[in-house]
């Protein structure tokens, strides 16, 4: 960990803190006045956008922490968000269950599902693991659509809409507060993790496993706690997205989704939150951006207009390679680079 | 029995579909050690270069083929030199989603190029039924059962006798030793994309003469992975009898089983083979820890 001139830490506490440095709680402080501001100024659809920005937060942060940190490829992300939506909506149409312990149930549930598909991990690396994952993926899209007497096959689910001390829930301004501390306090629970001895086992699994297993990390029970942490949130992620829209339809956790969630974490850049973040903005909005592009041709080139859902695609791949390419580390990385740049501006000298 | 026939030949002939696509997945995984997600891009992308060149230009259909094959090799040249070329040596994710991200946009452009919608196609295999007994066949299916097996055969005659398909097993035996007798390597990964991506061709106008030429051919794309997986990923002849046993399969639990459990079934043949046999029927045997 890199130190700064002239700051002098002369307590633990603030020798060890997650914010070490006042420019750091600058911009923290900085970023969560946006935060609450933005959705008084914002129409609701920004404000939707923002809650999926959200949600996709959550999800990306627990992906990040099985693909990013533990290295374990997984195709599943689909299906683990699946698993949480389904059981936090089926738990509360069947059981009535409140939705909040829904969906705290359904994060569990998720948990536990993660691991059982991590168990091939113990026995597959890289490559099988990730076709091992795509299998469970496409099994569990099966189960949701064939399984109609739980899922409802390709039928929707509908939801009583969440509701908290009488104010409902799935507005896009209440959820907005609901998605933000969500977004937040997954952040601050994988920021931690990753200071703690099992966090650090995590990232040892990933860089050389069989040297983690020699200085005494155990690979069985540490990917396996990967798999359950990770899917947590995923899960969580899931339920999100189940009491938002309170409607639950198998689209929405296609193997597609997987690949989103895949793209997000490589452009905001393999095990880093704030880059989990970043991607899960830049993927969310892109497809908004793109449309919205289409909408200003609309008039003058109705030509190109029509080609944009293709566009759409396409674009969504060039951004994928391109930072594969260019930015490996992704947007986390610009951003580093960037506040690099700043450091001692406007000075030459660099830290680097 | 009839039927017993019928869905057999039905069976055989989608398997060798996906048998050319593994193939090129196989020629490509052993040269480069990269996870090809776009075969069934690359099938598509057949499909639509013989509609583009027999319905819309209207060359004959021998000339046709040839256009075909050679547009797709282009096309694979392409992008093996300008995205894969910079990745050599990144880690196997990167790998994973770059092709992911390749597949996004071969398949934006054919979408954009030619629409959405399921397109006519006059199919130039012959295409009336032959009655054998009780049961009728269609002779478009049973003749690309042949024709799969011949290209799929070149292709090994290719890795057996050529200078290129020895300098190919030569990388994947060992890459350093290859390098120091001189092999280029970038000149072989050329060559693999280009194999894999004719190979694909060749299936990609086989779906477009027996099922027709839309969209959802890219969704074949991903039983590839149930294929090589059983047949051993580094394995041509594993790609032909996996992909005969996975065609042969799906068309059984579809003809006789139903509830649609034919499109889950390949994959949990392979979660089963994951478990028991992780090299599959065909694969080299390496032993590692993990």
């Amino acid at each position: 960990m890199s130190l700064e001139c002239g700051v002098f830490h002369t307590r633990y506490e603030s020798d060890m803190g997650l914010r070490r440095w006042p420019a750091e709680r600058i911009r923290l402080a900085v970023f969560a006045v946006f935060v609450l501001v933005f959705p008084f100024v914002a129409g609701p659809y920004w404000l939707d956008l923002a809650n999926q920005v959200a949600i996709a937060t959550v999800g990306a942060i627990g992906l990040n922490i099985l693909v990013g940190y533990t290295g374990q490829i997984s195709l599943g992300q689909g299906a683990f968000m699946a698993i949480g939506a389904y059981s936090a909506g089926l738990l509360t149409l069947n059981l009535g269950l409140p939705w909040g312990v829904s969906i705290a149930l359904a994060c569990v549930f998720t948990s536990v599902a993660g691991t059982f598909f991590g168990l091939p991990s113990l026995r597959l690396k890289g490559l099988y693991l990730a076709i091992a994952t795509l299998a469970a993926q496409e099994i569990v899209e099966w189960a949701m659509t064939h399984w109609t007497a739980v899922t409802g096959g390709t039928e929707a689910i509908v939801l009583p809409a969440p509701s908290l001390f009488g104010v409902r829930l799935n507005t896009t301004f209440n959820f907005y507060w609901f998605g933000v501390a969500m977004a937040a306090g997954t952040a601050l629970f994988a920021a931690n993790l990753f200071r703690t001895r099992m966090g650090r086992a995590f990232v040892a699994v990933r860089d050389q496993d069989i040297a983690a297993s020699v200085i005494g990390v155990n690979l069985f029970r540490t990917k396996l706690l990967a798999f359950a942490t990770s899917s947590f949130f995923v899960g969580l992620a899931g339920a999100m997205i189940a009491y938002y829209r309170t409607i639950i339809t198998w689209e929405r956790f296609t193997l597609d989704t997987s690949i989103v969630y895949l793209a997000m974490i490589i452009v905001g850049g393999l095990g880093s939150i704030r880059g989990s973040f970043f991607g899960a903005a830049l993927i969310t909005l892109l497809p908004a951006l793109i449309t919205n592009a289409g909408r200003a041709l609309q008039e003058t080139a109705p030509m190109v207009a029509g080609l944009l859902p293709y566009a759409q695609q396409a674009v969504f791949g060039i951004v994928i390679i391109l930072f594969l390419i260019f930015e490996p580390k992704g947007l986390s990385k610009l951003w580093g680079n960037v506040k690099d740049y700043f450091h001692v501006w406007p000075f030459a000298y660099r830290r680097g | 029995m009839d039927v017993f026939l019928q869905l057999t030949v039905s069976g055989l002939s989608t398997g060798m579909v996906y048998a050319l696509a593994a193939a090129g997945f196989v020629v490509i995984y052993k040269a480069s050690d990269v996870i090809n997600f776009t075969q069934g891009d690359l099938l598509l992308l057949g499909t639509y270069l013989i509609f583009f060149a027999v319905s819309q230009t209207g060359l004959p259909w021998s000339l046709g083929v040839l256009v075909t094959v050679l547009l797709a090799v282009a096309v694979a040249l392409a992008i093996e030199r300008l995205v894969l070329r910079p990745l050599i040596g990144e880690p196997i994710i990167s790998m994973i989603m770059v092709t992911i991200g390749l597949s996004s946009v071969l398949r934006g452009l054919v979408n954009a190029i030619w629409g959405p919608a399921p397109r006519a196609f006059e199919s130039f295999l012959p295409s009336g039924d032959i009655v054998i007994g009780p049961a009728v066949l269609s002779t478009g299916r049973l003749l690309s059962i042949p024709i799969a097996l011949a290209v799929l055969a070149a292709l090994a005659l290719f890795f057996r006798h050529t200078r290129d398909g020895i300098a190919m097993r030569a990388i994947a035996d060992d890459q350093q030793a290859a390098l120091s007798m001189g092999i280029s390597i970038s000149r072989v990964f050329g060559v693999a994309w280009a194999l894999a991506a004719a190979s694909a061709a060749i299936g990609g106008i086989m779906l477009g003469n027996i099922v027709g030429v839309s969209p959802n051919v890219a969704s074949i794309g991903l039983r590839v992975f149930p294929v090589v997986i059983l047949g051993g990923l580094d394995s041509i002849r594993g790609a032909v009898i996996g992909g005969a046993i996975i065609g042969l399969l799906e068309v059984y639990t579809g003809g006789y089983v139903g509830h649609g459990l034919s499109l889950v079934v390949p994959y949990v043949v392979l979660i089963l083979v994951l478990m028991v046999r992780p090299y599959g029927l065909f694969g080299k045997e390496i032993i590692e820890r993990v």
